[in-house]
């Protein structure tokens, strides 16, 4: 005799391995997910409880104080952070000065001006810079806009601030170009239209109406341009040197934070010494300053957008 | 009374038609300038390092000797490393947008993970480096092994995938989930056999991408203690082994002009696999496109 439909279903709900399945995927996957939030769990603790025992050995004022990086020194090691801090701004503000015109500049090119076919070509090529590794643009650097900046300026030395921070720039670029075009695009047609309707020209719309709306948005996208180039640390460490310095200086060797922690984990420091320790209460200011950078950008999009 | 005062209007309109094209003009440059920098980036390395491409290139260990330096030993520590984390990190990564987008109640704990996961996106790679030293080779005593630096950098991509992978789900229509539930499927019946095979593009489109960044990433492997001379090839997971960026960035650093051309062969060889993974994930995108 042939089952009815209605009997096997009524069959296959009385499985008792079903009804497992059905009450334990969703527990699993639960754990799945807190892996995310673990992972951030272990970011902090680890390099808070690496930095404590750091802080045991050298006192926090002479680290957050100090203007002395010599961590190498046989006798006398001294650990201020601001010479790594002052590399870092030091990059970071050659990056934006090149990444902020130029990124904005092709958003609102390519947001305002530009045909839907330009479009499809410029934007995929813009996700082709944005997924060259870091070690490209870093061999870029040091290979080729280093020695032609020293054409130009022959002061500048082969490990300087400002050929890295150009390329840091270049890196960052897609980042700010894509996030502001979409920030301007996301202004609604209507009101663009009613501009020109007015007899505005296509500069005046971009300059007086999107750019304005968008503003949230376009800030945004430059703090998180400004987060990725404190974190960027192969271009630096290939092309800026290590020199840890406190000065207004661009034209010689400086170091980074991030440069700092490559440096000390490719001479194998010893496990337990001072100078492990240090690299997690360097990465931990790093930690800080990227953080304070990703909140503010969330908070800029989220404080300031325009609802319509 | 008039309210537009024409003459004023046709004096003005021929100095604002020039601010427009000169800023027009302005802004074209300045894209130009951006797709100019990519030209020259991929000319100057192809034009270094081509020369030094040869099958012996591939097949050749690491050297001493700039005109015998290989990349065979990055070259298959690469893929081993993929090996660790594609399969880590797309399970975890699915997993996770399955549980935030299928079970997850909204509330203050879906919130939080989503929050978290946007803000794990931004922290630098080298901090990733610092996790993995102090959890994976140290506390986990699994030293700097393949399974180590690939349980680092999947974390590093978890956020990638799981973004990914919660679009390609959010993406499939409800009524194909409402049909599930109407013929008497259960609901990781209909997850499992109704969304996840529509969703397969994007997720695996999203993954390509993710694990694109992880071959080319250097940062987390210098400072998990990835060693860069190696003259033999990994038999398992547990062993040590060097990848592409590590043994370009040791050829780069370099004071040797030689190794120069040495490091943007190396470069050659990395964006030719960099390559052929997005075109696989171009692929996978326009052949499964399903729109609905």
């Amino acid at each position: 005799m042939r089952t009815s439909v209605q009997e096997l279903i009524a069959k296959s709900k009385d499985k008792k391995s079903k009804k497992i399945i059905e009450k334990l995927i969703p527990i699993l996957l639960f754990l799945i997910a807190s892996v995310s939030v673990l992972t951030t769990i272990g970011i902090v603790l680890t390099l808070i409880i690496e930095t404590i025992t750091f802080f045991t050995r050298v006192p926090l004022s002479d680290f957050i104080l100090g203007t002395t990086w010599l961590p190498f020194a046989n006798s006398g090691a001294q650990f201020g952070i601001w010479p790594l801090i002052v590399g870092t701004l030091k990059i970071t503000g050659i990056a934006i000065v090149v990444a902020v015109p130029i990124g904005i500049s092709a958003a609102i090119y390519l947001s305002e001006y530009a045909s839907d076919n330009v479009r499809r070509i410029v934007k995929p090529v813009l996700e082709v810079l944005a997924g060259v590794p870091t070690i490209v643009y870093g061999f870029f650097a040091l290979t080729f806009v280093t020695p032609v900046l020293q054409s130009f300026f022959p002061d500048i030395k082969i490990f300087n601030a400002i050929s890295p921070g150009i390329v840091v720039g270049i890196m960052i670029i897609p980042m700010i170009a894509s996030l502001s075009e979409d920030a301007m695009s996301s202004v609604p047609k209507s009101i663009r239209d009613g501009a020109l309707a007015m007899g505005s020209t296509k500069f005046e719309v971009a300059w007086k109406i999107t750019v304005p709306a968008a503003l949230s948005g376009i800030i945004a996208s430059v703090v998180l341009g400004l987060s990725r180039a404190i974190g960027e640390t192969m271009i630096v460490s290939l092309a800026a040197g290590s020199t840890p310095k406190f000065d207004g200086d661009f034209t010689g060797s400086i170091q980074t934070m991030t440069a700092y922690i490559v440096q000390v984990s490719k001479g194998d420091a010893g496990y337990g010494t001072t100078i492990y320790y240090s690299i997690y209460a360097v990465g931990f200011t790093l930690f800080l300053f990227t953080m304070a950078m990703n909140i503010l950008a969330g908070y800029m999009s989220k404080r300031f957008r325009e609802e319509y | 009374m008039r309210y537009i005062e024409q003459e004023k209007v046709v004096r003005r309109m021929n100095g604002r038609m020039v601010v427009n094209r000169v800023f027009q003009g302005l802004f074209m440059f300045a894209t130009a300038l951006a797709l100019l920098a990519l030209v020259i980036l991929l000319y100057r390395i192809v034009s270094q390092g081509a020369g030094h491409l040869s099958l012996d290139f591939l097949t050749n260990f690491a050297s001493r000797f700039p005109d015998q330096a290989g990349i065979k030993a990055a070259l298959v520590g690469s893929i081993w490393l993929m090996a660790v984390v594609a399969p880590t990190s797309i399970l975890l990564g699915v997993g996770s947008a399955i549980y935030l987008e299928e079970y997850a109640k909204k509330g203050r704990i879906t919130t939080f993970i989503q929050m978290n996961i946007s803000n794990l996106a931004g922290v630098p790679s080298v901090v990733f480096g610092l996790l993995g030293l102090t959890i994976f080779v140290r506390a986990l005593a699994l030293g700097n092994s393949i399974l180590a630096a690939g349980f680092t950098m999947s974390l590093l991509i978890l956020p990638v995938i799981i973004v990914a992978a919660q679009e390609a789900i959010r993406s499939v229509p409800g009524e194909l989930r409402d049909a599930s539930y109407g013929m008497g499927a259960t609901k990781w019946q209909t997850i499992v056999r109704i969304i996840l095979p529509a969703a397969i593009p994007g997720i695996l489109t999203g993954s390509i991408l993710a694990l694109s960044r992880a071959i080319g990433e250097t940062a987390p492997l210098i400072v998990v203690g990835i060693p860069v001379i190696i003259q033999f090839l990994p038999e398992g997971v547990m062993d040590t082994f060097t990848a592409l960026p590590m043994q370009i960035y040791d050829w780069s650093s370099r004071p040797q002009a030689e190794f120069q051309t040495v490091a943007a062969a190396g470069i050659i060889v990395l964006m030719v696999v960099l390559l052929f993974m997005n075109s696989i994930a171009v692929f996978i995108r326009n052949k499964f496109d399903k729109s609905y």
